[in-house]
């Protein structure tokens, strides 16, 4: 929670910046009567510091409200996930973790008895994780060959490339659907099923214009000097791609990976409508089909929760550590994740 | 290793498709660098100096002409196997590496009889470290480090290879004066030690006669003179080197020759024995005026600058080009700073004439 620390400070300073301007109005009788001026500094000094509490309080009061807004669905999810069903039915707006009602770990230990959790935990890191790094390689490459080399056509070629992105990433799912349709992908059934499977969730999304974009302004930011520093000392195009371009602009491709992840993680419309083998299904499917199945089409709503709040682990530790670079990206890249 | 330039000429295609005007930013340069020296390539901004350079590195290639590493033809050579280093004007290093992985980064590239132990190449990069006096800093990176510090690396990179010539491009812009004088020292010195030989490209003519062996001076792709900087300095062939030349800079007045004598408004100020009659030219160095009571050039005083060791008179004289003349003369000479006027003779050596039309050097008996 940096962010809301700096927030904190900056808007503390804002008090001490405005109150100054009053004494400074007064400066001009407080000369000419000495002792006056020793003793309004006094005052004013008083003043400043009750607008600088009263500003310290404004300013948390505020961040307290904005922050039970954020973290409001998150203690929802908590609270009801440790409920019984009946309880759930009685009371689903009481956010107390422990007290009262029928409330324990049960809900947990059923999530994996019940579903196949682990199987589209699985499944989703295998798809995240190979169609990131794929999509890196492809990011890294368009890039260099877009900022560093010299070909005919260039420009025409990268403004088509843009001109993609004015069209909404929604209007390809029917054009993909059918590509994948009559190549077959969607039999996901036998011997190669998984893999079909695996290609229908993948190589779609493997090309992201706008990330090669981002990449490209960023390798054009290098000096040319370095190239030709590099060029002097020997190394090969794709050496200087490795060992200077990459490492250079490595925030922008950590913020390129965990976007990329987190899309991945994120991702429904897809899979839901491609995915026609149970046990290829994404967690984000998973979570929403494996509950509601059973008798009375009713899903079970904290067993969900119990779900949901496991799958959340990864994100809220990836989270906490990546922090930086995920705050980072997203205001760069100007995209909500 | 002497470096010798023939007819090398640089035509850049223009970009401007309408004109199709191509740049000529190196015309026809014919040079021969002698082994072991500094040479200084000297001009104002677009003059194709650093063009020169990077067409020795192999950064670029030459329109025509060619370029020798001693008896070796070298035009056709990547810029990897010519064993040159080179000194970006930005330094160019690598940001994400410590100063020591940025000069074993040349070494980490030799590939095939070249390739060296990794213990190798660390006394390597500890010995030119040493030479420019940084092996103290080797864990620091670029942007923990001062301009000159980041200058030095630079240079500790490009000799690392060993090379058979270094070339600077604007080797100490980005410094403060201070530092330029330090590092300048610097520059000489390491060039001495190691006897390479040694092109850098600038535009301060101070620098590049504090240090250099010999410069270049160019003009629009086109040398103008070559020769010891105070050679230049005491004969420069055309205005344009005069006035490039020196600082405070040279003065220059309209004048004109009759009778083997330089008019400059009404008054003769110098005897040219061997000039023609017409319009000329005349520049005359800071340096070259002698306070005369009864002295032929007569000047508006508008003040005087004491700087100590001499005395400098601003003054305005209607035919001269500048704005005002500046003239120093030794501190030991009293001046009357309230005068109206000031008078002098002139210094003939000090005194160039140039024809009016070609800016040519015309030159007198002295």
């Amino acid at each position: 929670m940096d962010e809301l620390k700096n927030e904190v400070t900056t808007q503390d300073v804002d008090p001490e910046v405005s109150v100054p301007t009053e004494p400074q109005t007064q400066t001009g009788d407080a000369l000419t009567q000495g002792v006056m001026h020793e003793r309004d500094m006094k005052k004013e000094t008083k003043k400043q510091d009750v607008m600088k509490i009263l500003g310290k309080i404004g300013v948390y009061l505020f961040l307290s409200v904005m922050a039970f807004i954020v973290v409001f669905p998150f203690l929802w999810m908590i609270a009801t996930s440790l409920k019984h069903l009946s309880e759930y039915y009685d009371s689903n707006l009481d956010l107390v973790l422990f007290p009262g009602g029928p409330r324990d770990f049960h809900n947990f230990a059923e999530v994996f008895t019940e579903t196949d959790l682990g199987r589209y935990f699985i499944n989703t890191l295998i798809v995240g994780v190979a169609s990131t790094f794929m999509s890196l390689i492809i990011t890294v490459l368009s890039a260099f060959a877009l900022s560093r080399l010299k070909f005919k056509g260039q420009n025409a070629f990268f403004a088509g490339l843009l001109a993609t992105m004015m069209i909404p990433g929604e209007l390809f799912t029917i054009t993909n659907y059918k590509t994948v349709a009559d190549l077959g992908w969607t039999n996901q059934f036998g011997d190669g099923g998984w893999f079909n499977a695996f290609l229908t969730l993948t190589l779609p999304f493997l090309v992201s214009v706008f990330y090669i974009y981002l990449l490209k302004q960023n390798f054009m930011q290098i000096p040319n000097e370095l190239y030709l520093a590099a060029k002097v000392d020997g190394t090969t195009d794709l050496k200087y791609l490795w060992k200077v371009m990459i490492p250079l602009a490595l925030p922008t491709l950590i913020s390129i990976t965990i976007l990329k992840m987190m899309g991945a993680w994120n991702t429904y419309m897809w899979p839901k409508l491609t995915t026609t083998n149970q046990d290829f299904y994404l967690i984000t499917i998973g979570l929403r089909e494996a509950f509601s199945s059973a008798d009375n089409q009713q899903p079970d709503i904290p067993l969900q929760m119990a779900a949901v709040t496991l799958v959340s682990i990864p994100l809220f530790l990836v989270f906490i550590f990546l922090r930086k670079y995920i705050m980072r990206g997203v205001s760069r890249s100007g995209i909500k994740g | 290793m002497k470096v010798e330039l023939r007819n090398l000429t640089k035509v850049f295609p223009s970009r401007d498709k309408k004109s199709g005007k191509d740049v000529t930013a190196v015309n026809n340069f014919t040079f021969e660098i002698p082994d072991g020296k500094l040479v200084g390539l000297l001009g104002p901004s677009g003059c194709g100096k650093s063009t020169t350079l990077y067409m020795i590195s192999g950064l670029q290639q030459p329109t025509s002409g060619k370029i020798f590493f001693g008896e070796e033809d070298v035009t056709e050579l990547a810029p990897e196997n010519r064993g040159i280093g080179l000194v970006f004007q930005n330094y160019a290093l690598y940001p994400h590496m410590t100063v020591q992985q940025n000069i074993l980064f040349p070494l980490q590239n030799l590939r095939g009889k070249d390739k060296m132990t990794k213990e190798a190449m660390l006394e390597r990069a500890y010995e030119a470290a040493k030479l420019v006096q940084i092996d103290e800093l080797m864990d620091r990176k670029p942007s923990e480090l001062s301009g000159g510090q980041q200058q030095r690396v630079a240079i500790a990179r490009a000799l690392v290879k060993m090379p058979r010539v270094l070339l600077l491009d604007e080797p100490l812009s980005n410094l403060d004066a201070r530092l330029r004088l330090q590092t300048r020292e610097e520059i000489r010195r390491i060039q001495k030690e190691t006897g390479i030989t040694t092109v850098f490209v600038t535009h301060d003519q101070e620098e590049a006669m504090s240090i250099s062996d010999v410069i270049v001076v160019m003009k629009l792709g086109v040398v103008q003179q070559t020769g010891k900087p105070q050679e230049i300095y005491d004969n420069p062939t055309n205005l344009f080197v005069a006035k490039f030349l020196g600082t405070p800079p040279i003065n220059v007045f309209k004048g004109r020759v009759e009778n083997e004598r330089l008019y400059i408004g009404e008054n003769a100020v110098l005897d040219v024995k061997g000039v023609k009659d017409g319009n000329v030219t005349a520049a005359i160095r800071p340096e070259g005026f002698v306070l005369d009571e009864n002295g032929p050039l007569v000047c508006e005083l508008s003040n005087v600058e004491i700087m100590g060791r001499d005395v400098s008179i601003v003054s305005r004289h209607s035919e001269s080009l500048n704005p005002t003349i500046r003239s120093i003369i030794d501190a030991d000479n009293r001046i009357d700073a309230t005068a109206e006027g000031v008078r002098f003779t002139l210094k003939p050596h000090k005194v160039f004439l140039f024809d009016a039309e070609s800016e040519e050097r015309l030159y007198f008996e002295v």
